[in-house]
């Protein structure tokens, strides 16, 4: 087996479950959005643990650079002026990328077996090697994330520095954050450590504060505490309440063995029926008619030969 | 073997060559498609070359058969109007599933079961081509809510689609003298006069 801490918990379009003796531990990345001053340390850190650049691009006339995520840009900064009840305005700036979803919507539209897995420790990474570019990733995905690559045409997303965390290093990230606002531990660990810092955003008059961890994908592996917990809209679009979409679970759940079902019956019911009925043939009599009427016309054509 | 010059011809060469191109497409189109739709038939991948290359020439393939089958549909079309002789047909269904044609009423060229298959082809068709090109991502780019519903649309047209053709393929089966006028183009007097009476007495000019 692999490094236990890159044990496989699921794989995509595989159908039998994957090893599941070994557990380990569940690791979570939190992100305090309210400690966050926008460096992009963290945008610079990932670039280069990950040897990945974007090309430059044009000024849009916002902070966020790339103004998107790419296949060669796993996270990015997103700023958002926000203007207050009281008309005072806040600079509400967020760090996106994959949240490693425990119930993750890609790994469930993958139609590659093995294109993404999720580890034991709550790591969503995608296997380019068996990646076909569908994008069904993206079809699948709540958070909007995966991104096709227009040189190879697969898709890449964060990988919550799988490499470093499987020999107990923090994601490139968080090690670099100079302010803390990233933080990465066990899940557990990175829910006690919110919990201070909510309590702390409460006591400075934040009383929406607290910890962003949906339950509607089973709960997340990137963590945010926010200072309106109430309104994660104002971050960029971060949904309120992510789900699957009922939509893609209609398109990847039961109604496929269901419909497969269908088609087998089908055939087989075709095979018995010949079996059991026989085929559907020409009658004697008609056959019979038609050869007379053929012997009647040769006649008749020797007959005008002569 | 020679063939009796009394033969009536029911499909020309190009009618033949245009259902065979869509037929030869819609083959490859289900292996393909099959490979993505359920992880059990993921290994109909190696028959195109790899995975990656089977979503590749998926899309592909799929505008070859949409281009052919209008065309089919355009020819045939006209042929499928459904009567009012086409629904006593398919009332009766039964008697003729279960191997007594005896009491089916005379049809034309196409019966009301080939009428059925024939527009729900093309509805399975309409839905499965416009969807497909929503789902195409190397050339389109629509609203990922949009991917979502056509991505569903698309697998149930699919799945239609397939279970019309098993019926199409087993009728032409179990119809015996069927499969050559697809192959060759022409059927036997007694074998027009026997499934299509209507259509045998409007090419022969026989009355009885």
């Amino acid at each position: 087996m692999a490094l236990q801490s890159l044990d496989i918990k699921r794989r995509s379009a595989t159908t039998t479950p994957s090893p599941q003796a070994r557990e380990t531990l569940e690791v979570a990345k939190l992100i305090d959005v309210s400690a966050c001053i926008g460096c992009k340390a963290c945008q610079a850190a990932c670039m280069e643990w990950n040897d990945i650049r974007e090309e430059v691009g044009t000024n849009v006339g916002v902070y966020d650079n790339p103004n998107d995520l790419t296949a060669h840009q796993w996270t990015v900064m997103r700023f958002d002026e926000v203007e207050t009840d009281d008309g005072g305005l806040e600079w509400l700036i967020r760090k996106d990328g994959c949240m490693h979803c425990e119930d993750p919507g890609c790994l469930k539209a993958c139609p590659s077996p093995g294109a993404i897995i999720q580890y034991s420790n709550g790591i969503v990474d995608f296997h380019e090697e068996n990646c076909i570019g569908c994008g069904y990733c993206i079809t699948g995905c709540p958070f909007n994330v995966p991104r096709i690559s227009k040189q190879d045409g697969k898709a890449y997303k964060c990988t919550l520095c799988s490499d470093r965390v499987a020999v107990g290093q923090a994601p490139a990230c968080a090690k670099v954050c100079p302010t803390g606002a990233i933080q990465f531990g066990s899940k557990e660990k990175m829910k006690e450590y919110a919990e201070t810092r909510i309590t702390d955003l409460k006591e400075r008059g934040y009383d929406n504060a607290g910890l962003y961890d949906p339950a509607g994908v089973g709960g997340t592996h990137v963590m945010y505490v926010l200072h309106h917990a109430d309104k994660p809209a104002l971050y960029h679009n971060l949904p309120k309440d992510p789900t699957i979409s009922p939509t893609v679970s209609l398109w990847k759940g039961i109604t496929k063995p269901l419909a497969m079902a269908a088609l087998g019956a089908a055939a087989l019911g075709s095979l018995f029926h010949y079996v059991m009925k026989g085929p559907n043939e020409v009658s004697k009599e008609l056959e019979d008619e038609m050869e007379r009427e053929d012997e009647r016309l040769r006649a008749l054509e020797k007959e005008n030969a002569k | 073997m020679i063939r009796n010059p009394r033969d009536i011809q029911r499909y020309n060469a190009s009618e033949r060559a245009n259902h065979w191109v869509v037929g030869i497409c819609f083959i490859l189109l289900a292996l393909s498609g099959l490979a993505f739709f359920h992880p059990a038939f993921f290994p109909l991948t190696q028959l195109f070359g790899s995975p990656t290359w089977t979503r590749i020439l998926h899309p592909y393939i799929g505008v070859v058969m949409a281009v052919f089958f209008l065309i089919m549909t355009l020819r045939f079309a006209r042929l499928n109007y459904i009567a009012q002789r086409d629904i006593e047909w398919l009332k009766r269904v039964g008697e003729m599933v279960n191997g007594d044609d005896h009491n089916m009423p005379e049809q034309g060229k196409y019966n009301g079961g080939q009428k059925m298959l024939f527009w729900g082809l093309v509805l399975g068709m309409s839905l499965i081509t416009i969807t497909g090109v929503l789902m195409w991502r190397s050339w389109v780019t629509v609203p990922v809510g949009v991917i979502r519903v056509a991505s569903v649309v698309h697998a149930a047209a699919a799945v239609f689609m397939i279970g019309l053709i098993i019926m199409h393929v087993y009728a032409a089966i179990w119809t015996k003298g069927t499969i050559r006028a697809m192959l060759y183009g022409t059927v036997t007097r007694a074998w027009a006069k026997q499934h299509h009476r209507a259509w045998y007495r409007q090419v022969t000019g026989d009355k009885r």
